[in-house]
């Protein structure tokens, strides 16, 4: 079985490609890109097109498939917030062909048995690819290291205590070395909880006038900082998760100017929100770290552009809504955000902060990189892993038709333009919304 | 001329004719709890529900008292937080209580944005009783009665809060409407308890009481809560009784008409010495007495016939 | 264009205000126990001119309070716009008194129910008499003024208006028809 995408513009910064070709995908792998790629031998078109499906996509932009590199599954653990089949299905809607996923599960991914449950689940899924990320410590508590190699066996790709600081600083000086060592990175959750603690919002003019306990920047900063300058002196690799604040992009500018082996992401609520979202304690713009100020908006776009921050990742945490809808200081935090990711990253390219390679580029390429996986990149002979997007494909935010079980989304209601209207993985079609 | 919400959540929610029809409503209400029989017929037939998840006496017997002199059914649940999961009671009382179909639920939550949750929630009118540091509107209101009453006005006024604004939702609550109807508003405390940014709001910011009072025409003490300093947020009540505490040598440095305004309960000798407490300034006890009035008012807009 | 037409100037007023004073001393067979309590708000200043004619006929002085009714009433449930409440204020006990109610004009009769509920509140009084200066009929409560100015029958569409000095600045009485 053939597949031949016919008439898109082709997008693929790994090998500097913007242009309108064809892609010929044979047996789960990219088999050709170019004019005219599989041209019938016969005129036959009718024996042709039996055992090749031609797909018309003018108009439309082709990209290696998107990965996000920090999501919660929620499985093993908490199903009833989503499950490696719901995330699945709602990676694949949101054009995303691989997942990466958070290990503050239940038990926590610490050990190889966990870390080939979640992969041996995702197979069976079989709808994107899944990355398991695993805990720096056993059970995320901070105190010792998990098995680096033995987890990097099973298929981890990275490290991270997601959720919480590594809060020991010696702790995560030996988690660094050891994981690069392996050629892997760190994923710091930047987080000085005793500055933190209690705290349910940014700490700010807002904060102040709705009485909330705020979170200031300082608590991401400070993290930021102590762990660059760790990653400085072992020389390992550092990952900085789901960066919100003006400062931390400075630091991070700071240390990648100085040659310092660090790399950053952020999340579309990031530089799309400010804690004005909270006004009405909107418990579903409740997010950890917090929608900060507009400065931190301008900030973290600002980093994008000078690509200080290599890649936007979802950072999605569904809940149910057992956990959203309470009061605002006991409300879990997190937005789920596999199906608007990819929306609100191209508002950016409308913008003018990133062009659309620049913007493809900080979904596939670099977090490919810092994974260093076979993706993120439309190479002959690759994994036929393909994201078509409609970049004018107007739509609006309906949470209840969102396929994660996490409708905690502040963007309920909101236009939209841009959308996956065709995610292909393995060269097999995992979800379609043709028009 | 009515009130354009359903609910009163705060006062920043209000215009200033709002609050004027409040208080001179509430005004109207003062004579009523004078008679030997106080109590009118408004709103027979009506039901409040008072729903106290934090423990208050003042506030919650003021609403007793003002709903059932309004020949209203007045129904007390104190729910505690702690005692059940959390979260969970307020959505299922909300739904419970809308299914009693009562006309007002006032609410008292140890949680910011509480109340506004429940008015999402349920048809009936929300009065908020107090949310986390967030706001009081009802004190708020009462005070500003009473500088009205005792001063002929709340406008071009200076009015000084001393204590900790940061946990303070009656200082949020006062800040909007003092701001609002043009008088100024000075904060004070010690720096832990200033919260960031709050300049924003419009208020003039010190860190001592001398300054705080100086020439000032209102002095609103608040409460000291002993368990911030188990939380670090200040080193010991001696130490700031010393410098914070109003009494009659500081109390000179406020205008020679000062009032002393106490939202209550009163840690005597903490925040207040008792000379200052139960003398000619202190109109702490007239607050408490607007207090049912400013409440009867509400009460009455919101339900009292159609809105 | 409005009709307006003006049924009462302010010397018909002022006489029948006259006339009520004396058909009050007549009734109660003097001052003994009287007292004047004016309906918020024409009635106030009615009770405050009926006091002064009162005081100037037997020379003593009336005690006069001021009645709103507005939380006895029996239509906030379905009034529209929610009427300004005003302050009550009776400055003396009502038990054992000869109350006269004071009321601009008598309509339906229901302002007068509220008044005596609210007045009940306030003690027990010996009688309750009621003078209005306009009785234009409609009632819908077995009521009935005790001292009338000037019976006007009017038709349900017509509003009467009774227009004094104190607030209005000019004293007369007139019909107008909403419908126009």
């Amino acid at each position: 079985m053939k597949l031949l995408l016919t008439g898109g513009r082709i997008i693929d910064p790994s090998q500097g490609l913007d242009a309108n070709l064809d892609i010929l995908i044979e047996n789960g792998k990219i088999a050709e890109i170019g004019k005219n790629a599989h041209k019938p031998k016969t005129d036959s078109r009718k024996s042709a097109s039996r055992e090749i499906n031609i797909v018309d996509i003018n108009g439309m932009v082709a990209v290696p498939g998107l990965i996000d590199m920090h999501t919660h599954l929620r499985e093993p653990g908490f199903e009833y917030k989503e499950s490696i089949q719901t995330g699945s299905e709602a990676g694949a809607a949101g054009g995303f062909t691989s997942l990466a996923c958070m290990p503050n599960t239940n038990p926590v991914n610490d050990t190889r048995s966990v870390t080939e449950y979640i992969k041996r689940k995702a197979a069976s899924c079989n709808l994107v690819n899944v990355y398991p990320i695993a805990a720096v410590s056993m059970g995320s508590e901070g105190t010792s290291l998990t098995e680096f190699m033995d987890l990097k066996d099973a298929g981890a790709v990275a490290f991270s205590d997601d959720g919480k600081p590594v809060a020991n600083s010696a702790l995560m000086r030996r988690a660094l070395e050891y994981a690069s060592s392996l050629g892997m990175s760190i994923i710091s959750h930047c987080e000085d909880t005793c500055l933190s603690h209690g705290g349910s919002m940014n700490e700010g003019f807002v904060s102040t006038e709705l009485g909330l306990q705020g979170i200031p920047n300082i608590a991401e900063d400070a993290i930021v900082a102590r762990d660059i300058i760790i990653a400085e002196y072992t020389g390992a690799l550092l990952h900085i998760a789901h960066v919100s604040t003006a400062g931390a992009v400075r630091l991070i500018r700071d240390a990648k100017a100085r040659g310092l082996r660090v790399t950053a992401e952020t999340a579309p609520h990031y530089f799309t929100l400010t804690d004005e979202a909270l006004r009405e304690f909107d418990t579903c713009a409740k997010v950890n770290p917090p929608l900060r100020t507009l400065e931190d908006v301008n900030a973290v776009r600002e980093g994008l552009r000078d690509g200080t921050i290599d890649v936007i990742a979802s950072d999605h945490a569904p809940h149910a809504s057992t956990d959203k809808e309470v009061e605002f200081e006991y409300a879990s935090f997190g937005i789920t955000g596999l199906e608007t990711s990819l929306a609100l990253s191209l508002r950016l390219v409308d913008d003018g902060i990133l062009t659309l390679g620049q913007l493809i580029l900080g979904m596939t390429v670099n977090p490919a990189r810092i994974f260093n996986i076979p993706k993120g990149t439309l190479k002959t002979g690759g994994d036929a892993d393909i994201t078509v997007i409609d970049p004018n494909r107007n739509w609006t935010v309906d949470r209840d038709g969102l396929l994660s079980k996490g409708k905690n989304t502040p963007f309920h209601g909101q236009a939209m333009k841009g959308k996956a209207i065709m995610t292909i993985m393995g060269g097999e079609i995992k979800y379609r919304d043709l028009p | 001329m009515k009130l354009t919400n359903k609910d009163i959540l705060g006062i920043k929610e209000l215009s200033v004719d709002e609050i004027n029809l409040i208080l001179d409503t509430a005004a109207s209400f003062i004579e009523v709890s004078t008679r030997e029989i106080k109590k009118v017929p408004t709103l027979r037939g009506k039901t409040v529900v008072n729903l106290f998840f934090e423990a208050s006496t003042r506030t919650r017997t003021s609403f007793e008292i003002a709903g059932k002199r309004l020949s209203a059914d007045t129904i007390n649940i104190s729910a505690t937080t702690s005692s059940v999961v959390k979260g969970e009671t307020l959505i299922d009382t909300a739904r419970n209580l809308e299914a009693m179909n009562p006309d007002a639920i006032v609410i008292r939550h140890s949680a910011a944005g509480a109340p506004h949750m429940l008015a999402r929630m349920v048809k009936q009118s929300i009065i908020n009783a107090g949310d986390g540091a967030h706001e009081h509107p009802t004190q708020a209101l009462l005070d500003m009665m009473t500088i009205k009453e005792k001063k002929g006005t709340v406008s071009g006024l200076k009015v000084a809060i001393v204590g900790d604004i940061a946990h303070s939702r009656v200082a949020r609550s006062n800040i909007y409407g003092l701001t609002k109807m043009g008088s100024q508003v000075i904060v004070a405390g010690p720096a832990m308890m200033i919260p960031r940014d709050i300049a924003r709001m419009g208020v003039t910011v010190y860190n001592n009481l001398a300054e705080a009072i100086k020439d000032v025409d209102i002095v609103m003490m608040l409460r000291i809560q002993l368990e911030r300093q188990q939380q670090n947020i200040f080193p010991s009540l001696r130490e700031y009784s010393s410098y914070f505490c109003l009494n009659r040598h500081n109390i000179k440095l406020a205008k020679e008409d000062v009032l002393v305004m106490h939202p209550g309960p009163i840690n005597r000798g903490i925040e207040i010495s008792p000379d200052i407490a139960d003398g000619p300034y202190s109109i702490i006890l007239d607050q408490v007495t607007n207090g049912v009035a400013v409440r009867m008012a509400l009460l009455y807009l919101l339900i009292g016939g159609q809105r | 264009m409005e009709q307006k037409k003006v049924v009462m100037d302010a010397d018909g007023i002022d006489r029948s205000l006259t006339r009520i004073a004396y058909e009050i001393l007549e009734k109660n067979k003097g001052t003994e126990e009287l007292c004047l309590v004016g309906i918020r708000t024409g009635g106030v200043f009615l009770a405050e001119r009926l006091k002064k004619k009162l005081t100037s006929i037997e020379g003593v002085d009336l005690p006069v309070g001021i009645l709103d009714i507005t939380l006895y009433r029996d239509d906030l449930r379905l009034a529209n716009k929610k009427p300004m409440l005003g302050k009550t204020d009776i400055p003396f006990s009502l038990d054992n008194r000869k109350v006269v109610l004071v009321d601009d004009v008598l309509f339906t009769g229901r302002t007068i129910r509220a008044a005596m509920d609210a007045l009940i509140d306030f003690g027990r009084p010996q009688l309750i008499q009621l003078a209005v200066l306009i009785d234009r009929g409609h009632r819908e409560l077995p009521i009935r003024a005790d001292f009338v100015g000037k019976n006007l029958p009017s038709s349900l569409w017509e509003s009467v208006v009774v227009k004094l000095m104190e607030k209005n600045g000019v004293d007369e009485v007139v019909i107008e028809d909403d419908n126009q």
